[in-house]
C-alpha cells in the first residue's frame, strides 16, 4: 500500500502571496490618481525603472553573491540597442511595437551578458568585483570611441510616439508621461513576478548554494562558474529591459548610461534596500531615486548625503532598510514593541536634530565654496542664513553638538533595551521550536 | 627616432612607477586584511590636495613629508573607527564601506577646494628638463625623474621594512597566520591599523608626487582608480612583484599607445590588402592606437583573464 510520492504533494493556495501581488498591482494602477503632477509622475516612472534595475542587480549580489561594479554596462547597452530600434521604427524600416521595445533592450543585455559574463564569471569574490569594474570602464571608453553607434558626447535621440498606437487604440501613443508611466508600471510588475519566480526555480536555489558555499556546491556536482554565468545572463536580460524603458522614458541615450556612476548607483540602491530579501532592492530603488532625483532638485550636496547615509547603513545595519523593517516587525509580532517606544522616541528626535544640524552645516559650507558669486545669503529649509556672519554658524555648531550629546545618551539606552528584547526573542524561538 | 623612443619609455616607466606606488599600498592592504580598499584612489587624491594646501603655505618639501603623514593618520582613523566595526559583517560590507567612503571623500574635497582643478605646481627647483639627458637630445622633465626616484626609494624602503625589521616580520606572519601571531602576544588589530595607515600613506605619497605631474582635480580619483585595479588583477591579487611588473607594463602601454598613429587598416594595407570605406568594420579598422589607448589597459585585463586567470604572478584563486 504505497502511494507514489509525487501524487501526495500538498500545495495550499498561498493567500499571502496573492494578496501582496494583488496589492502591488493595485498600487501601480492607482498611484497616478494621487500623484498626477508632472514632477511626481516622472519620479514614479524613474522609480519603476530603477526597481527593475535594482532587482536585476540583486540577482547577482543578493542571490548569487557576485558584487558587480559594472552592471550599467548591460542596462546601458540595452538602452542603446533599444534606441537604435526606436530610430528604425520612426524611420519606418522596422515594424515593432514601441511597447515591446524593452524586449530588444533585454535581448541586447542578455547577449552582452553572454559575452562579458563568460569572462567575468571565471572568477568569484573580490576579483569578480574588480573585473566587472574594468569591463565597465572599457565599455565606457569604447562608447566614446565609436560615435557612429553610440552617438558620441551628445548621445542618440528618437521620438517615442513614432510607432503605431498601442493595440491599435488611437490616443495611446506614449506621448503623455502618464501613458509612459503605465507602460513602465506594466513592465515593472511583470519583471518583478518573473524575477521572484526565478528565485523559486532550481537555478535560483543553486545560485544561493553557490553564494553560500561554492566548494560544497561544486562537490555536489554543479559547475559554479556555469551557475554564475547563467545568473549573470538572466540578470543582464532584466537590466536590458530597464535600459529599454530608460530609452523610451527619456528619449535620449548617451555614454552616461554605461558609466561607472550608474553602476555604483544601482549597487547603492540594492544595498540600501537590503540584499537579503527579495523586496529589499524595491525599497532601495525608491529611496535612491528619491535622493538622486528629488533631493538633487533642492541641494547640490545630495551625493554627500547619499554617501553618508550609505556608509551609516553599512556600519550599523548591513542588512539594509528591509532588515530594519523586518526586525521591528518581529519585535511587534512578539508584542515587545511597547518597551522600545520611549527609547525610540528619544533616539528619533535626537537623530532628527542631529541631521538638521549636519544639513545646516553642510549647506552653509557648500554655499561658501560653490556659490561664491551668489552672495552670502542662503536659505535652508526656508530660513535665511547669512554665511558671512557668525550667528548661523554658531547656531549650526551648537545644534550639532547638543544633538550629538543627546543622541549618544539615547543611543545607549536604546541599544540596551533593543539588545535585551532581541535576546529574549531569540531565546523564545530556541526554546519553542 | 631613438631619442623620442627613449623619452617615451622614460615617460612610461615613470607613470608605471607611480601606478606601482598606488598598487603597492592596495596590495599590502588586500593581502593582509582581505579588504579591497575602494577608497585607495581617493586617498591618492586627498594626498594631492593636502600637499597642494601645505605647499601653498610652506612649500613643496614640507608637503612631501607631511601629506603622507596626514594620510597615515586618516587611514589609521578610518580603520580604527570604520573598518574594524564593519569587519564582523564580512568582506562585502568592508568593501562597500570603502566604496561609500570614496563617495564622501570626493564630495568633501569639492566642498573644501571647489570643483575646478587647483593650481598645484611642480616646485621651481625641479621645473625643467634633465640636463644630462638633454646632451643626448632626449627631453625629459626633471620632475618625472624625481618621481621615479621617490618611487624606487619607497620600493626599497618597503622591502627593507618587510624583510629586515621586527615589525615587518610580524606583518608578514600576520599575513598568513593571524591567529598564531595573536597567540604569540602581538596585537593583530593594531598591526592591521598600522598596515592600513601605511598603505594610505603610500597612496598619499603617490598623490603628492603625482598630483602636480598630472592634474589635481576631483575627478583624479576616478581616472586612476580603475587602472590601479587593473594593475593588481593583472599582476595577480596579493603579489607585490606581480603588481610591479603589471604597473610598468601598463605605464609603457599608455605612453607608447598615446603617440602611435598605427591602425589595423594600416597594417592590412602594408600586407597588401585593399582597405576602404566599403570594407566591413571600417570604423574599427581605422582607429589609431592613440584613439584606443584608453581601453588598452582593460584589453590587457581581458587577455590575462582568458590566458591566465590568476594573474601574472598570482597564486590565489580568489
Amino acid at each position: 500500500m504505497s502511494l507514489p510520492l509525487r501524487e501526495i504533494s500538498y500545495r495550499p493556495l498561498n493567500f499571502g502571496r496573492w494578496l501582496i501581488w494583488g496589492f502591488t498591482a493595485l498600487l501601480f494602477l492607482l498611484l497616478p490618481a494621487y500623484f498626477s503632477k508632472g514632477f511626481t509622475l516622472t519620479l514614479l516612472s524613474q522609480m519603476g525603472i530603477m526597481v527593475i534595475f535594482a532587482l536585476s542587480y540583486n540577482m547577482l549580489l543578493g542571490q548569487s553573491g557576485m558584487l558587480s561594479f559594472g552592471h550599467a554596462v548591460y542596462s546601458g547597452l540595452g538602452a542603446f540597442f533599444a534606441m537604435h530600434a526606436l530610430q528604425r521604427i520612426a524611420a519606418g524600416t522596422l515594424a515593432w511595437p514601441v511597447s515591446l521595445l524593452p524586449l530588444i533592450g533585454g535581448a541586447a543585455g542578455a547577449f552582452f551578458g553572454i559575452v562579458f559574463g563568460y569572462l567575468t564569471t571565471r572568477r568569484a569574490g573580490t576579483p569578480f568585483a574588480m573585473i566587472t569594474l574594468g569591463i565597465g570602464e572599457m565599455v565606457f571608453a569604447a562608447s566614446l570611441m565609436f560615435p557612429g553607434f553610440f552617438g558620441g558626447e551628445g548621445g542618440l535621440t528618437a521620438d517615442r510616439t513614432a510607432g503605431s498606437p498601442f493595440l491599435g487604440i488611437p490616443g495611446i501613443t506614449f506621448g503623455p508621461q502618464v501613458q509612459v508611466y503605465y507602460l513602465i508600471a506594466a513592465w515593472c510588475f511583470v519583471c518583478m513576478i518573473a524575477m521572484f519566480a526565478l528565485t523559486q526555480t532550481p537555478l535560483g536555489r543553486i545560485a544561493n548554494a553557490v553564494r553560500d558555499n561554492p566548494e560544497r556546491a561544486e562537490f555536489v556536482g554543479y559547475n559554479t562558474q556555469r551557475v554564475r554565468w547563467l545568473m549573470l545572463i538572466l540578470s543582464s536580460f532584466f537590466a536590458g529591459i530597464a535600459g529599454g524603458l530608460t530609452a523610451i522614458n527619456f528619449e535620449i541615450v548617451s555614454a552616461e548610461n554605461v558609466h561607472a556612476v550608474r553602476s555604483g548607483g544601482v549597487l547603492l540602491a540594492a544595498f540600501i534596500g537590503g540584499v537579503a530579501f527579495f523586496f529589499g532592492p524595491i525599497l532601495g530603488a525608491i529611496v535612491f531615486v528619491f535622493f538622486a532625483v528629488a533631493l538633487s532638485e533642492y541641494t547640490k550636496a545630495w551625493q554627500l548625503y547619499l554617501g553618508v547615509f550609505f556608509v551609516l547603513l553599512v556600519m550599523y545595519a548591513p542588512g539594509g532598510l528591509s532588515s530594519l523593517l523586518l526586525m521591528n516587525l518581529r519585535v511587534m509580532k512578539f508584542r515587545k514593541f511597547a518597551r522600545l517606544k520611549d527609547p525610540y522616541v528619544g533616539v528619533l528626535i535626537a537623530t532628527a536634530a542631529l541631521a538638521l544640524g549636519a544639513v545646516l552645516m553642510i549647506e552653509l559650507t557648500y554655499h561658501v565654496t560653490l556659490n561664491v558669486g551668489q552672495g552670502p545669503e542662503v536659505r535652508v529649509f526656508g530660513f535665511p542664513f547669512d554665511t558671512s556672519r557668525s550667528p548661523g554658524w554658531v547656531f549650526a555648531t551648537a545644534l550639532l553638538a547638543a544633538a550629538a550629546a543627546a543622541f549618544e545618551y539615547y543611543r545607549q539606552r536604546f541599544k540596551r533595551e533593543w539588545d535585551a528584547v532581541q535576546v529574549e526573542i531569540e531565546d523564545w524561538i530556541r526554546d519553542n521550536p | 627616432m631613438i631619442e623620442s623612443t627613449i623619452s617615451q619609455m622614460l615617460y612610461g616607466v615613470s607613470y608605471g612607477l607611480l601606478l606601482f606606488m598606488l598598487a603597492a599600498g592596495l596590495t599590502l592592504i588586500f593581502s593582509m586584511m582581505g579588504v579591497l580598499n575602494f577608497a585607495h584612489a581617493s586617498f591618492y587624491m586627498l594626498g594631492a590636495y593636502i600637499a597642494y594646501q601645505i605647499s601653498a603655505w610652506a612649500g613643496f618639501w614640507p608637503a612631501l613629508v607631511l601629506a603622507p603623514l596626514a594620510l597615515f593618520a586618516i587611514g589609521a582613523l578610518v580603520e580604527r573607527w570604520g573598518l574594524r566595526r564593519v569587519h564582523k559583517w564580512g568582506h562585502v560590507p568592508e568593501l562597500l564601506f570603502t566604496f561609500g567612503l570614496s563617495y564622501i571623500i570626493v564630495e568633501l574635497v569639492q566642498v573644501i577646494w571647489g570643483r575646478p582643478a587647483v593650481p598645484y605646481r611642480v616646485p621651481a627647483e625641479l621645473d625643467g628638463p634633465v640636463d644630462w639627458l638633454q646632451r643626448f637630445d632626449i627631453t625629459f622633465p626633471e620632475y618625472r625623474m624625481f618621481m621615479m626616484a621617490v618611487a624606487i626609494a619607497m620600493l626599497v624602503a618597503i622591502w627593507l621594512l618587510l624583510t629586515r625589521t621586527r615589525i615587518g616580520l610580524v606583518i608578514q606572519a600576520a599575513l598568513t597566520h593571524p591567529q598564531q601571531v595573536e597567540a604569540l602576544g602581538h596585537n593583530v588589530p593594531r598591526v592591521f591599523m598600522l598596515v592600513f595607515g601605511g598603505g594610505s600613506a603610500l597612496a598619499g605619497l603617490a598623490g603628492v608626487v603625482g598630483g602636480n605631474a598630472f592634474v589635481t582635480e576631483p575627478a583624479m580619483a576616478g581616472t586612476v582608480g580603475a587602472i590601479v585595479f587593473v594593475v593588481i588583477v593583472v599582476g595577480g591579487m596579493g603579489s607585490l612583484a606581480g603588481a610591479f611588473i603589471a604597473a610598468l607594463l601598463i605605464g609603457l602601454l599608455e605612453s607608447f599607445g598615446k603617440v602611435s598613429d598605427w591602425s589595423l587598416a594600416q597594417m592590412l594595407s602594408t600586407l597588401g590588402m585593399a582597405v576602404g570605406p566599403a570594407t566591413p568594420g571600417y570604423e574599427v579598422l581605422t582607429l589609431t592606437l592613440a584613439q584606443v589607448a584608453p581601453v588598452l589597459p582593460y584589453l590587457v585585463l581581458v587577455l590575462i583573464l582568458i590566458v591566465r586567470p590568476k594573474g601574472l604572478l598570482g597564486t590565489r584563486e580568489d
